[in-house]
């Protein structure tokens, strides 16, 4: 078996592992309610924010958006499940393609738009989705959707993350992925040596809304309503936040980011002004003092100590 | 055997001629020269043939088939790879993915294939890192091939560059100054280098430079451009004593 | 006929509201005009100058004018401040950042007004008579008179600053061309410190105008306002003043219109409809330029 296949192997034996442990701590009561709930919310926080790492941090599109997509799989998939009655990973897909199906449609036209053009028309695209699910009574408005069944567990959450993480990861490490990051890197270039940059552009695009789809459809299901304000462009903002806070263009920075924002919202989740003020000052001094976040372009694998640790091979 | 004919080209930017009249063509196999003063339009000139623009009239023939309304990495696909005047590396990645990058668009490995890494993914990839290594041993930069592209020397920067171009697996090798900022020694190396990857990879070769020792050094025709027109066109030798040439350039005095 | 009257009432509406919305788009395009950032904590600039308008009138007993120069002098400081601390330093960082940056003020200046006035939304208190005039069939009311009046006095104002000052040279210079300008001996901090200022003044103008026309005010009253003041800015042309007046006005109308006679859940979405249409089909909006990469 190949070196990648073994690394592959490693990280699944090694995920595994973790879920194990985790589960047994919830099934044995040592971690409570609470605990259970973050983990899922931080699972599905994960989802999300390496979906759209995939469209701000490697192909370098600065995506405002990503809630929208969110809320597009979440209705989706729980009319599915509420009003049609549809196995629960039948309702998740389906959210997930209609997200990708929409991100393909906004993507098409808007992905000529460049830099700050860009995000504010993903701003709006958001809203206009938003706005336009309040506006359909079928779902129920404003006032939200109700009856969704409590499907969303942590082992759902956790291998649907896990599978995500791979899909993203091996995508990466692609010649697809790599022309993503061309594209990222210097747009002209990237046409210049033979790369669609339109084709890829919309592909990042179009992947990490379906993810998101699919992270919507998880967050519909633990709670019995969903309304329209779960999706504002704040939301789009708290994901931008994680993938900035961890790195863009890195997958554990993604984790990262996603595990210390989830870990600040529980903490301080007595005081949500102070927990805002706290943001927004960590994130003016990021971009001050480490724009790059946490691990910048690196993945864990990269860092020089934990090659170190591995026996320094090469 | 003609590869590339321009017939007629011409770019208009509003009001502006940036190109006119621009006829020139490239046979198989031959290393031609583009030179003119600052502000000539040899770049313009280089945007038209790889589709960075679109000319206003005139027609680009390649291989027999036209490029125009053709995107640029369309018509990188069909054989026509560049440098830039101003470097234009993925600064960020390191030496050899950018020249991974460039061998993209011969990949066969669809989306799937990556994602759930099935049989042709590992065998293509060692393939394309092997090329890529290859490719890097040609221009001495095996060596560093792990290094961020924006961390080499300049001169190294340009070289990048070059191989990077030829991972696309041109037929038609566009070079834009790939001799700016280099040393004599530098360029005299580069020189070198050109005629011997032109042999080594059957390509055709189309540059511009400034530097008129690596022009007349290893061009077979040249031609020149002034205010967007070509002015004369010929050998090296017929060029450096072309009264339109010496005028455009130097207001009198011979080209030595 | 109804529907001219429901029209030309909506249209009327609309004008004030598109005042507001010009007020706050100027703002967004001159600083968007010197320094190339899309200032998203704008709005919230818009909101404090709403509070400070308040204070003054319920606390100070201010009447309305003085009120009004009040919060336009202390928010345009405010704006300066902003500016001299979150964008300055980053001058010559990456776009993402400092536009990330411009977020986190947004949050901060939102979550630490709510600290300091608790998220209940206050009443304005009344400063004026709520006369309402009769043309006919149609309705002004005073408070939508007193808008238009103060906002065609700023916009005069703004305009022969920019056309027939120094300053206003100066700062039309700089949002041209930077460096040459500096080489012309603008001290381009200065000027930029300037456009914080004069763009932050009228965003307040146009908050403490919409207490008194609406009456309450929130911390959070800046988020929708100052999005669609950035599509009216889009829409004119970003960059260009006389753009930010009439992108303004034109989507406060249009916003009536849909308000009136589609539905009132839809006139958010008439506002993000019109700025994907403009970027997708005329990005330059109706006065800008266009701007092409060098390859």
């Amino acid at each position: 078996m190949n070196r990648l296949r073994m690394q592959d192997m490693k990280i699944l034996v090694a995920s595994l592992v973790l879920f194990g442990i985790l589960m047994a701590l919830l099934g044995g009561g040592v971690l409570g309610a609470f605990w259970e709930f973050n983990l899922i919310l931080l699972g599905i926080n994960i989802i999300m924010s390496v979906s759209l790492n995939l469209i701000n941090g490697y192909t370098g599109q600065f995506s405002l958006g990503h809630a929208g997509f969110m809320a597009i799989g979440a209705y989706m998939s729980a009319v599915l499940t509420t009003n049609f009655q549809v196995p629960f990973l039948g309702a998740l897909i389906a959210g997930g393609l209609a997200a990708m199906l929409l991100g393909l449609l906004i993507g098409l036209p808007t992905l000529r738009l460049r830099g700050d053009y860009l995000a504010i028309a993903t701003l709006g695209l958001g809203e206009i989705i938003r706005i336009t699910i309040m506006n359909i009574q079928y779902v129920g408005g404003a006032a939200g959707f109700m009856g969704i069944p409590h499907k969303t567990t942590f082992t759902w959450v956790f291998f649907v993350m896990l599978f995500v993480l791979f899909f993203v990861k091996n995508f990466i490490n692609s010649s697809h992925g790599r022309a993503c990051i061309a594209v990222r890197e210097n747009e002209i270039a990237a046409e210049a040596m033979g790369i669609n940059t339109t084709k890829y552009k919309v592909m990042a695009f179009a992947i990490g809304a379906g993810f998101a789809g699919v992270a919507g459809g998880l967050f519909a299901h633990c709670f019995y309503i969903i309304n329209p304000t779960s999706f504002t462009f704040m939301a789009s903002f708290n994901y931008l936040i994680m993938v900035v806070l961890g790195g863009l263009g890195s997958i554990t920075g993604s984790i990262a980011g996603a595990v210390v924002l989830t870990g600040v919202s529980a903490a301080l989740a007595d005081l949500p002004e102070f927990r805002m003020i706290i943001f927004s000052l960590v994130l003016i001094l990021l971009m001050f003092y480490r724009p790059q976040g946490l691990f910048g372009y690196m993945e864990a694998a990269d860092m020089k100590w934990i090659k170190r640790l591995k026996g320094g091979r090469k | 055997m003609e590869l590339l004919r321009a017939q007629n080209v011409s770019k208009m930017f509003g009001g502006l001629k940036a190109v006119s009249d621009f006829d020139v063509y490239i046979n198989k196999g031959e290393l031609v020269g583009l030179i003119g003063p600052n502000g000539a339009g040899k770049t313009t000139a280089f945007n038209l043939l790889t589709g960075v623009y679109q000319p206003t009239t005139g027609s680009i023939d390649f291989d027999g088939k036209s490029l125009v309304g053709l995107k640029p990495y369309e018509i990188t696909q069909r054989g026509i790879a560049r440098t830039f005047q101003n470097i234009r590396l993925f600064s960020e990645l390191s030496v050899i993915d950018n020249v991974k990058i460039a061998h993209h668009s011969h990949v066969k490995y669809g989306v799937m294939e990556s994602v759930f890494r099935l049989g042709r993914y590992f065998n293509e990839e060692a393939e394309i890192e092997h090329e890529a290594i290859e490719l890097l041993k040609i221009f001495k930069l095996d060596d560093k091939k792990d290094e961020i592209a924006k961390n080499l020397p300049y001169g190294a920067q340009r070289r990048l560059e070059i191989a990077r171009a030829l991972a696309a697996k041109p037929k038609l090798l566009l070079l834009d100054e790939p001799a700016a900022g280099m040393n004599p020694q530098e360029t005299q190396e580069l020189m070198q280098m050109i005629r011997w990857i032109r042999e080594e990879f059957g390509l055709t070769v189309l540059l511009i430079e400034h530097d008129m020792s690596l022009v007349m050094g290893i061009c077979e025709r040249i031609y020149v451009l002034e205010y967007g027109s070509v002015i004369a066109r010929g050998t090296p030798q017929e060029i450096k004593n072309d009264p339109e040439v010496i005028r455009a350039y130097l207001g009198g005095e011979a080209i030595n | 006929m109804e529907f001219t009257e429901q029209f030309v009432q909506q249209l009327i509406n609309g004008i004030s509201l598109g005042s507001i919305y010009a007020l706050i788009a100027l703002g967004y395009t001159m600083v968007y005009g010197i320094i190339k950032l899309i200032n998203f904590a704008h709005g919230d600039i818009y909101m404090v100058g709403a509070y400070i308008g308040f204070f003054a009138i319920s606390v100070a007993h201010l009447s309305i004018v003085p009120a009004l120069i009040v919060s336009m002098v202390v928010t345009g400081i405010l704006g300066m401040l902003v500016e001299k601390l979150a964008y300055k330093p980053l001058r010559n960082a990456p776009r993402i950042s400092i536009l990330i940056t411009a977020i986190g003020v947004s949050f901060f200046l939102e979550y630490v007004s709510m600290y300091f006035v608790t998220p209940q939304p206050r009443t304005f208190p009344n400063v004026m008579e709520s006369t309402a005039y009769q043309l006919g069939a149609f309705v002004i009311n005073g408070q939508q008179l007193l808008i238009f009046v103060i906002t065609c006095i700023l916009m005069v104002l703004l305009t022969y600053i920019v056309q027939y000052t120094k300053v206003g040279k100066a700062m039309r210079a700089v949002s041209f061309d930077t460096e040459t300008a500096q080489l012309m001996g603008i001290d381009a901090n200065r000027i930029i410190s300037v456009t914080f200022g004069i763009g932050s003044a009228l965003a307040a103008a146009g908050g403490v105008l919409v207490g008194v026309y609406y009456n309450s005010i929130d911390p959070l009253m800046g988020i929708m306002p100052g999005l669609k003041a950035f599509v009216a800015a889009v829409l004119g042309g970003i960059g260009s003043i006389p753009g930010a007046m009439a992108g303004g006005v034109i989507l406060g109308v249009i916003e009536a219109l849909v308000s009136g006679f589609i539905s009132s859940t839809f006139r958010d979405a008439a506002a993000f409809g019109i700025l994907i249409l403009v970027l997708l089909f005329k990005p330059s909006g109706l006065f800008g330029k266009n701007t092409r990469e060098k390859v």
